[in-house]
């Protein structure tokens, strides 16, 4: 097994700076919000239900947020406590719900070609994150190559050609319009001529509750499936870090059409929270393996439940 | 997974009937869950806050109905200060300028921007007759540039040359340069997508606006956003005084509140709505609608435009007649599983109705699935033609053949066959002369199941369209839309087989609990 996450983390020391500088946003606003919430307060049934709102604001869901409230407030209720306190209690009970889930992306070491499909509704970064996996995996010496399945989208494949040009990869395409399952079909018999290490397929944004276009994905893998039945040995679904409680629903869709297999979180480098990924994580324990960072070939990082969490209530290192 | 929110407010309200005023301890039990319903569709909390605040004044004392619940007397205080917010005046595109008028497009990252600009381009050129030039101003993201002159050239409209190197604001520059040369109407300006945060290209951003001096600046946002929909518009229109939003993926099974969230908190407001994939995807915003999505009340306009979009005019007319006379027989109801399938089979159509969120989650757990529609389909294409024409032939060793065919059991063909049957029997009731008009019958017609001529017209339609929506628009909530309209929608069940078969519920689907109310 090799692990590209623990090499990633060790090759930039600048981790947390840049983690913590994409949540800036997220931390100070949660941060703020509890400080104001306990600065003179006891903890009584009030307090709790604004540390609700607290976390409901930052995307964690009705559900979840009163649930992380309640564990924060048993046995310390009508108790004096301190701002930091609270923010370090919400940080646990976070990372208590991501830590299990919290999984690198692992590529096997006997399986030739590794084959990760990519999924996702329309905007969140498959491409874009295809194209950092595929730096990273350069620069640990693998052979990669590149499938453009997205044939919808107009200079989709475009973009993945120069994703493939910049990192060495090669990219194999059909015509604008042809069938994704093709594609997928024709990289898979290209890694294997190559004896590539690793294939990633692209495909093409599509909403979940879109039938016609599930039942094209499903194609894909079923394409994929004939050819090596042990695959798609990963199939990763993108979540963008604005997306609110309909996150849970694309999850839903995804895992039941593709059998998704892990989840990387894009765009966390603006405003956006991600805290959704809370509720996922407690729904559906399904694996989060990265974070985007940034537009950077480099701003791919491992998720990490201690520093989510804590960079989420604004707490340090 | 959303209870409709009658449905819960009926819960709490119901105890209340006519007791007249609403008091304020009614209210405020009432508002605990419209804040529930609009936090469950992403409005942005401090949003929810004003919003409940504005309705909980306006619900204190009101007076119920003699012939409404409280329950939906509450809804429709909501429902209504919601379209109010959201804005009950659709704007479109402002091009009241001296040409070229340019558009600013701006956003986060896969928003939908450059689809979006190609989109608008389209309607422009071909409802607004205005000459159009699109321009890239996406230096960063790979084949940016490209992906719009490819769509250009899709939608026929002139994107500006790609030239390699150039900023942000050379290109702006030139794309206007370019438009008055060339006479061109419009300038759309899609630039790239970033975080608010970074103060970089916001500064890029900020100078293209300063350089070009756009009439129209368009934020576009992804309808599926949650919290930070706020932070998102703030940003933009501080740093560059929007003028409207659009707001893309529609389409999509999300609830929408950030589009309350984000009209909230600027002010602006969305001029239009993407809905779907191909170019012409493009609807102007209806706050009625996205009113009705965001209460989780279902989309059954759109399900009525989807039903028109998708059946077959003439097959239905002719299934009509057919029905009509009494001569519903397996071919018919084999057409109908068709359009079922093409309508984005159960799944598809339970999504939109109202109310029915629950029922779709109990309709997989009992195993009611397409495969159902599937297996229908295969024991009608296991008969032959004489026993599709006249199933009265079925005996039980043909039922045992048609069932080793179509591989499934007898008491699946059985179980078709009474199906069969009793829909027969209502189409029967229906076609006949004096039937109960309405716009169920409008819809039962256009499911090809109604007396009438097939297919409802247009205006037929959109009067339809207009009664539907929770019933709660306009005068009174008698004349809508019954609270527990899925079980009350004598004209579905053609189009629902396998679901329901007798008016007045959803019968003879083994297993399922019947309608909740």
């Amino acid at each position: 097994m090799t692990d590209m996450n623990d090499e990633t983390t060790k090759a930039r020391p600048g981790f947390w700076k840049r983690l913590t500088q994409g949540l800036t946003r997220t931390a100070t606003g949660l941060s703020t919000g509890i400080t104001d919430l306990f600065t003179k307060r006891k903890l009584d049934a009030d307090t709790l239900e604004d540390l609700e709102d607290v976390l409901i604001r930052a995307d964690l869901g009705m559900e979840t947020a009163a649930r992380i409230a309640a564990a924060v407030g048993k046995g310390r209720y009508d108790k004096t406590i301190e701002p930091a306190e609270v923010r370090a209690l919400v940080a646990a009970e976070i990372e208590a719900v991501l830590k299990p889930v919290a999984q690198p992306l692992a590529f096997a070491g006997e399986t030739k070609p590794f084959i990760l499909l990519m999924v996702g509704v329309n905007g969140s970064g498959k491409t874009t994150t295809i194209g950092k996996l595929a730096s990273t995996l350069k620069a640990q010496g693998k052979k990669v190559v590149l499938a453009a399945g997205d044939t919808f989208r107009a200079a989709a494949i475009e973009q993945l050609k120069v994703w493939a040009e910049r990192t060495g990869a090669s990219l194999v395409s059909r015509a604008p319009g042809a069938d994704a399952a093709g594609v997928a079909f024709d990289g898979l018999q290209q890694a294997r001529a190559e004896g590539a290490d690793v294939l990633i397929i692209d495909t093409a944004g599509r909403l979940q509750n879109r039938v016609e276009l599930m039942a094209e994905l499903e194609k894909i893998v079923r394409v994929i499936k004939k050819q090596d039945p042990t695959a798609p040995h990963a199939v990763v679904l993108t979540l963008d870090a604005t997306v609110g409680q309909n996150a849970l629903q694309q999850v839903d869709a995804f895992k039941r059409v593709a059998g998704v297999t892990g989840l990387v979180m894009t765009k966390l480098d603006g405003t956006a929270r991600g805290g959704i990924l809370v509720a996922i994580a407690a729904k559906h324990g399904l694996p989060i393996h990265l974070i985007g960072v940034g537009e950077g070939i480099d701003d791919l990082q491992p998720f990490a439940a201690r520093d989510f969490a804590r960079a989420i209530v604004g707490l340090e290192d | 997974m959303f209870d409709s929110l009658t449905d819960r407010l009926g819960g709490i309200l119901d105890r209340l009937k006519r007791r007249g005023a609403l008091t304020e301890a009614d209210v405020n039990e009432a508002m605990r869950e419209v804040r529930r319903a609009l936090i469950e569709a992403d409005v942005a909390l401090d949003v929810v806050r004003s919003f409940t605040d504005k309705v909980r004044t306006r619900a204190v004392g009101a007076e119920v109905i003699k012939s409404v619940t409280p329950g939906q007397m509450v809804v429709k205080i909501v429902n209504d200060e919601l379209v109010a917010m959201l804005g009950s005046d659709a704007k479109a595109i402002d091009l009241d300028a001296a040409p070229p008028v340019p558009v600013l497009m701006v956003g986060l990252q896969g928003s939908g921007k450059t689809t979006s600009t190609a989109k608008i381009a389209k309607r422009l050129t071909e409802r607004g007759n205005r000459k159009v030039l699109m321009a890239s101003l996406d230096t960063r993201r790979p084949a940016a540039m490209e992906q719009l002159a490819t769509l250009g050239t899709q939608v026929g409209v002139a994107t500006l040359p790609i030239v390699a190197g150039q900023s942000a604001v050379q290109i702006a520059r030139r794309a206007m340069e370019a438009a008055r040369l060339g006479g061109y109407d419009v300038v759309m300006l899609d630039t790239a997508g970033r975080v608010t945060l970074d103060e970089a290209l916001m500064a890029e951003v900020a100078e293209v606006k300063a350089a070009t001096k756009p009439h129209e600046v368009l934020l576009v946002a992804d309808s599926l956003t949650g919290q930070d929909a706020v932070n998102t518009a703030k940003a933009f229109d501080a740093r560059v005084g929007l003028t409207g939003i659009v707001l893309t993926r529609a389409d999509g099974d999300g609830r929408g509140g950030a589009a309350l969230s984000m009209r909230a908190v600027t002010g602006k407001p969305i001029k239009l709505l993407g809905t779907g994939e191909k170019m012409d995807a493009l609807e102007d915003f209806d706050p009625r609608r996205v009113a009705g999505r965001i209460l989780g009340m279902g989309d059954v306009v759109s399900l009525v435009e989807k039903a028109v979009e998708n059946l077959d005019a003439e097959k239905a007319m002719a299934a009509a007649e057919r029905m009509r006379k009494g001569q519903f027989d397996l071919n018919d109801l084999r057409t109908q599983l068709d359009q079922m399938e093409k309508l984005g089979g159960l799944g598809g159509l339970m999504g939109m109705l109202p109310g029915v969120g629950k029922m779709k989650n109990q309709l997989a757990a009992s195993g009611m699935n397409d495969g159902v529609l599937k297996r229908q389909k295969a024991i009608i294409d296991s008969m032959t033609k004489k026993e599709r024409r006249n199933p009265k032939l079925l005996d039980a060793s043909r039922r045992k053949r048609i069932a080793a065919g179509s591989g499934t059991k007898v008491e699946d063909v059985n179980r078709l066959m009474k199906m069969h049957r009793q829909m027969a029997d209502m189409m029967k009731a229906m076609g006949a002369p004096g039937a109960k008009r309405g716009p169920m019958a409008g819809l039962a017609s256009m499911f090809g199941l109604g007396g009438g001529g097939g297919m409802p017209s247009p205006e037929q339609l959109k009067q339809m369209a207009e009664k539907m929506p929770g019933g709660l628009p306009g005068g009174g909530m008698g004349g809508g839309l019954p609270p527990n309209f899925p079980g009350n929608m004598p004209g579905l069940p053609g189009g629902l087989p396998g679901l329901g078969t007798k008016p007045g519920g959803l019968p003879g689907l083994p297993g399922f609990p019947g309608k909740k109310k």
